[in-house]
């Protein structure tokens, strides 16, 4: 492909309006550093001057971090079983002929296309009917099955992208089942894994609706968060912890994005 | 291809030494061992899916009583669903909301994609995570940043008064309807870019350039190539956004105000302070059948937009 084709002309009034589109999707979310430290409870303008009082009242809240460790918890447990479950599901549907494969899949989707707050009342009745108290166990059960879509679809194409052949050379070689398993497909797949364990992560450590019907007496950091929205006098906290979030996040995102650069650059110095 | 792999795919390496079984006997096991490693999977999902949804279900014909249930079988839940006009003002509104925030989102994520996929040459993975970005933050502080934006006290207004331009805060910008829709037009933008982006990127250029040796301008070229392409993925972007986006029940709750208030929070109030459960079952299974009713005919259109590309 000619990179000057006169397809792809530059267009300006297009460029604009992109960069225009990146500053909407920007303002909303700088505004919440902004007013982190803004010497006020009220969240108005004008500023009325700089402070970090804010980000230090944080360090002496015990429920924030209890709330955070909740989340790191469940975050950590569901994200580790969606990942399992979904190694499981991408091997049988990738490496076997199975009759009902689209179905299964589909099957396995559902998650996906049903209404958050759908999903969360269906589970918190059925609880409610077994008599399981609502608490931490709970909530990593109602992540776990909503993460496991999303290994599902991240392992897949994992699954499908390497080469089969290098399976049956370890079988032929006198590999076990497992042993094949384990010294073979599993480096192979790894980064899928990974890729895996981070997504159903984030996806389990931002939950709300699910969290909000399942959880008990411990909340996790976006329940609690969301409680803390109530009192106008908590939000400059609210927003120092959003801006911490914002922050984590945007250097695990640079972080992953080196990773695999990093990744990819060592690969073709080692070939060269 | 796929007669190869049954016949040498993972028989060998699973099944070695045993290669003297008949081919039928053999692909059963296959499809068998296929199945076994498959069902963990499966029970996990039969016992988080389909027993908490048939509960629901049942429970949508009970009757509360006080802290109880009349477990008779009873379709008053869904008789008052049809009587009662704030069940249907309810629901309309909850589709209208999410229906008019799918299309803003997926018309104003296109030209993005667009510029991304085809204007963007060399810093093509910058502009994908300069786009991811904001969505990394938590979707609920995304939401509440809105309420920032246009509250009595909040930026636009605080501006406005600053600048002269009012005596007043405007008051109607915070707490109505459209205050919902553009939150979430915001907090859903980038599940429609990525999509649309990758389907476009996927097309090949060749096709364009056909398209144009053969006498299409501009826009005849985008109509007839590029955006039929394209398509499936713009259905599958709506359907991405107008699912979460119908049951959503933050955005309506902070922003929302009474007039702006949407299924999702009768559903809420029924398993809360209204404590009717079977009641907000029989809604949450209206709310089911309303995103099948809605999704049903935009995934038969994707799949037959498919099958003309293909």
């Amino acid at each position: 492909m000619t990179p000057s084709s006169y397809i792809q002309r530059p267009n300006r009034p297009l460029r604009a309006y992109a960069l225009w589109y990146l500053v909407f999707l920007y303002i909303p979310v700088l505004f919440l550093p902004l007013f982190s430290f803004n010497d006020s409870i009220y969240i108005a303008f004008p500023l009325k001057g700089f402070t970090t009082e804010w980000y230090q009242d944080l360090f002496a809240n015990e429920p924030l971090f209890a709330a955070l460790i909740n989340s790191l918890k469940v975050g950590a447990v569901a994200s580790m079983l969606a990942t399992a479950l979904g190694i499981f599901a991408a091997k049988a549907v990738t490496r076997y002929r199975l009759p009902g494969r689209k179905p299964l899949i589909g099957f396995i989707m559902l998650p996906l296309v049903i209404p958050g707050i759908v999903f969360g009342v269906a589970l918190l009745i059925l609880m409610s009917r077994l008599g399981v108290p609502l608490s931490l166990y709970t909530v990593t059960l109602g992540h776990t099955i909503l993460c496991i879509p999303f290994a599902v679809a991240t392992l897949i194409p994992r699954f499908e992208g390497f080469d089969r052949s290098i399976e049956e050379v370890s079988a032929d070689l006198g590999e076990t089942a497992w042993g094949t398993f384990w010294r073979v497909t599993l480096p192979v797949v790894f980064p899928g894994i990974v890729a895996s364990l981070l997504l159903c992560f984030t996806v389990s450590f931002d939950e709300f609706i699910m969290a909000f019907f399942m959880s008990g007496t411990d909340p996790t950091l976006p329940i609690y968060m969301w409680g803390q929205l109530r009192f106008p006098d908590r939000l400059p906290g609210v927003l120092a912890l959003g801006s911490i979030i914002l922050v984590a996040s945007f250097c695990l995102v640079f972080f992953a994005h080196w990773l695999r650069t990093f990744g990819l650059q060592t690969k073709s110095a080692g070939r060269a | 291809m796929i007669d190869s792999a049954a016949d040498f795919g993972p028989a060998p390496v699973l099944c070695a030494g045993r290669v003297g079984w008949s081919r039928a006997l053999l692909l059963r096991k296959e499809a068998l061992r296929g199945y076994a490693l498959l069902s963990p999977t499966l029970i996990v999902l039969a016992i988080g899916i389909c027993i908490p949804f048939a509960i629901l279900a049942t429970i949508s014909f009970w009757t509360q009583i006080g802290f109880d249930f009349d477990t008779n079988f009873s379709v008053n839940n869904y008789l008052k669903l049809t009587e009662h006009p704030v069940y249907y003002a309810l629901l309309k509104r909850s589709i209208l909301i999410s229906g008019s925030c799918t299309i803003i989102t997926v018309l104003l994520s296109y030209p993005m994609a667009y510029y991304v996929a085809f204007h963007v040459h060399r810093h093509k993975m910058l502009w994908i995570i300069l786009i991811t970005l904001p969505f990394w933050t938590s979707y609920l502080l995304r939401v509440f940043a809105w309420k920032i934006i246009l509250g009595y006290n909040g930026v636009i207004n605080s501006g406005l008064l600053g600048v002269g331009l009012i005596d007043q805060p405007l008051e109607f910008l915070l707490y109505s309807q459209s205050a919902v829709v553009v939150t979430l037009a915001h907090a859903w933008a980038a599940f429609a870019i990525l999509p649309i982006y990758v389907s476009l990127e996927k097309i090949d250029r060749a096709l364009l350039e056909a398209a144009t040796d053969l006498g299409d301008g501009p826009v005849a070229r985008f109509l007839r190539v590029t955006l039929p392409l394209s398509l499936p993925c713009v259905l599958a972007a709506m359907l991405i956004i107008f699912i979460p986006t119908f049951g959503d029940y933050i955005t309506p709750t902070l922003l929302g105000g009474p007039d702006g208030m949407m299924l999702a929070n009768m559903i809420q109030a029924q398993f809360g302070k209204v404590n009717n459960w079977p009641m907000g079952a029989a809604l949450a299974i209206a709310m089911m059948i309303t995103v099948a009713l809605f999704a049903t005919p935009v995934l038969v259109v994707a799949r037959s937009a498919t099958r003309r590309i293909a």
